[in-house]
């Protein structure tokens, strides 16, 4: 099979959508001629013309707003928000309007849209471009949340984000964009609410989100060494959440550590790891582990940042610990 | 010619029945308020029924309007059924939104209502997405974006205004200006003149009596024509008033309006008595007639409430209905 990056994945299911649908249309900064700074999107607007890759202004707020209202009126706009911090930009469009119109019209109007963008601290860019924002908008009703690990994910989530009928989030890496995984040349797609399993093994589930999934696999070789049998899970969408999947590893296992790039407090960690202990309670051996960025801004020096997110050594080191019975965080 | 008078005439009757159903529509679900049988609280439209019937009797029904907190009179105006409207302020099942979005949320796709909206300017965007849809598409459909003084405070007017005259968008902002962002006046909110915010994207802006349904329609036609060819976006500042408060509660408002320019309003300035006036004038209708006509659509709107009142309300198990839309 060929291998391409999850930049040209991204690139080829925006191409197949649009050639499949002409109400598809992609809109954000620079997304024509430059192909966005990380030129994901480059050629496109050769193929597609000004009028469906459409550069804006410097005007998240406005531009998503638009992609609002033209997905009301039959439209399946794409939305590039440059970096996940700029979510923070657009909150009133994406959560009080698009997210809530299907329901507040009582089913009469649908948003099928898609707001991609990106996640991932340690590019040496500071607090306000290396925030991993899907908790946020996860607590939003109305809204779907993908997290592709891959260029595999990455394309196969995207289609099927751009064919659904609802206000949909795509958080990318933004430091996976040049790595390379093994990607069809036929079209497939990638369901909502699947979960993968990436491994099988008994002693100890690692759940991994989008970014997390590289270190959960690299922390399962460090504990491979010693002879520890490791499950990988990669939830794929946050909303819907494959809680069977997760539920069944958990009961298997018996011990969990979920690891995801955003901040802890009140996080994606968080909430699994409560569907894990309330519906799977009597199947575990130790309390289920929460691992995500620290609960700081993230910062400049690297220094400090490397400091901040969860790496495969404190994964391992937490697995191992849950699995001689030590409690991993002192009161 | 003749032919062309009664076309006219017409026009100017339904106008002045579209603008008294707005009026008794309010007057029902201001009574629903102050007998406490409506859950919550609305804005009343009542005074500024020139400026929603002056432009949707501009636009076609695939033309698409979005609308505002103070939104029922531009939802009447785009042909809602009252009935329907009612029951959706009651929050029953056979409402527009089935219960689910109320007074300030309401919507009517049918009639190329995309919705009005309790976040103040927050359908800027949507009313220029509209419009840029329409454009992609080679659509004919016009988009107005109806808000208020007091949403020309915020930011995102700025960025879409500037998108769609770049585009050149068929969408027209109509600011009505009522005088009041809330309980402040709108002297106190917007700096130097509204008409140059949009003058500053280059896009054409226009003034006019909101109370003047006639000049509001003819200045809409003209535009919605215009806007159609491409040559938009317009902008239009609607002189109006509003007779209520900012809300059904909002009762002892001495201090921020004087009860003597609220009765020099309504009556020296009510939308309703000048097109009365000029009807009769210009002998189209007679007074008689046109009671007929106010006394017609006050029975209707009675029997709508009444409707409402005794219509049911949604089933428990639509709570978590509608949240995303179920693939086909």
């Amino acid at each position: 099979m060929r291998s391409i990056t999850l930049s040209q994945a991204v690139n080829e299911a925006i191409a197949e959508e649009m050639r499949l649908d002409s109400s598809v249309f992609l809109i954000g900064e620079d997304v024509a001629e430059a192909g966005t700074p990380f030129k994901i999107t480059s050629g496109l607007v050769e193929e597609f013309g000004t009028e469906r890759v459409i550069d804006t202004p410097i005007s998240e707020p406005g531009f998503m707003g638009l992609a609002v209202g033209a997905a009301m009126t039959g439209s399946r706009p794409i939305v590039d928000i440059m970096f996940g911090d700029f979510l923070f930009l657009i909150m009133d469009q994406l959560c009080n309007q698009a997210a809530k119109a299907h329901y507040m019209s009582g089913g009469k109007l649908n948003v099928p849209l898609v707001v991609r963008t990106n996640l991932g601290a340690t590019r040496r860019s500071a607090a306000q471009h290396s925030q991993s924002l899907h908790a946020l908008v996860s607590h939003i009703p109305g809204l779907k949340i993908a997290m592709p690990s891959s260029a595999y994910e990455a394309k196969g989530l995207l289609k099927t984000a751009i064919r659904d009928d609802n206000p949909v989030v795509i958080f990318e890496d933004k430091l996976m964009y040049q790595d390379k995984a093994d990607v069809p040349e036929d079209e497939y797609l990638i369901p909502f609410g699947e979960a993968a399993v990436l491994q099988e093994g008994n002693q100890v589930t690692l759940i991994g989100t989008s970014s997390m999934r590289q270190v959960c696999e690299e922390a399962a070789l460090i504990l491979a060494d010693e002879k520890i049998s490791v499950e990988i899970i990669d939830p794929r969408t946050l909303v819907p959440l494959d809680e069977k999947t997760i539920l069944n590893s958990a009961k298997k296992t018996g011990r969990v550590v979920v690891v995801d790039e955003g901040h802890q407090n009140f996080g994606v960690t968080a909430e699994i790891a409560s569907r894990i202990s309330e519906k799977a309670f009597y199947y575990l051996d130790a309390p289920v582990i929460r691992m995500g960025a620290m609960d700081v801004p993230v910062p400049f020096s690297p220094v400090l940042e490397d400091l901040t997110v969860p790496t495969a050594e404190k994964v391992a080191s937490n697995a191992r610990k849950i699995i001689a019975g030590e409690l991993v965080h002192e009161l | 010619m003749a032919k062309k008078i009664n076309t006219n005439s017409e026009s100017y009757l339904k106008m002045y029945s579209q603008m008294v159903k707005i009026r008794s529509f309010e007057d029902q679900a201001n009574q629903l308020y102050l007998d406490a049988k409506m859950p919550g609280l609305t804005h009343m439209y009542s005074g500024e029924e020139a400026v929603a019937v002056g432009i949707c009797e501009a636009l076609t029904v695939k033309d698409k309007i979005t609308s505002t907190h103070r939104g029922h009179g531009h939802c009447v105006a785009k042909g809602a059924e009252l009935k329907q409207m009612f029951c959706e302020l009651l929050g029953k099942e056979e409402g527009y939104c089935r219960g689910k979005g109320g007074s300030m949320h309401i919507a009517d796709q049918s009639n190329g209502n995309l919705g009005a909206n309790a976040i103040v300017g927050g359908s800027m965007g949507i009313a220029t997405g509209s419009a840029l849809r329409a454009k992609l598409n080679g659509d004919s459909d016009v988009t107005v974006c109806f808000f208020g003084d007091g949403a020309t405070a915020q930011g995102l007017l700025y960025e879409v205004m500037n998108m769609a005259a770049l585009w050149n968008l068929p969408v027209i902002y109509a600011c009505e200006n009522n005088g009041y962002s809330e309980y402040t006046a709108t002297d106190e909110i917007a700096a130097g003149d509204i008409l140059d915010r949009a003058r500053a994207f280059g896009i054409e802006a226009h003034k006019v009596d909101g109370q003047d349904v006639l000049a509001v329609n003819k200045l809409a036609t003209d535009l919605v024509a215009r806007a159609r060819k491409g040559e938009g976006p317009f902008f239009i500042e609607l002189i109006t008033y509003r007779y209520h408060g900012h809300h059904v509660g909002d009762i002892n408002r001495t201090y921020y309006r004087s009860k003597e320019e609220e009765e020099d309003w309504k009556k020296n300035k009510d939308p309703i008595k000048i097109l009365g006036d000029w009807l009769v004038s210009e002998k189209i209708a007679s007074d008689d007639e046109l009671k007929i006509i106010r006394d017609d659509i006050a029975a209707e709107a009675h029997v709508a409430v009444q409707y409402a009142l005794e219509a049911s309300y949604p089933n428990s198990n639509e709570v978590d209905m509608h949240v995303y839309m179920e693939a086909n």
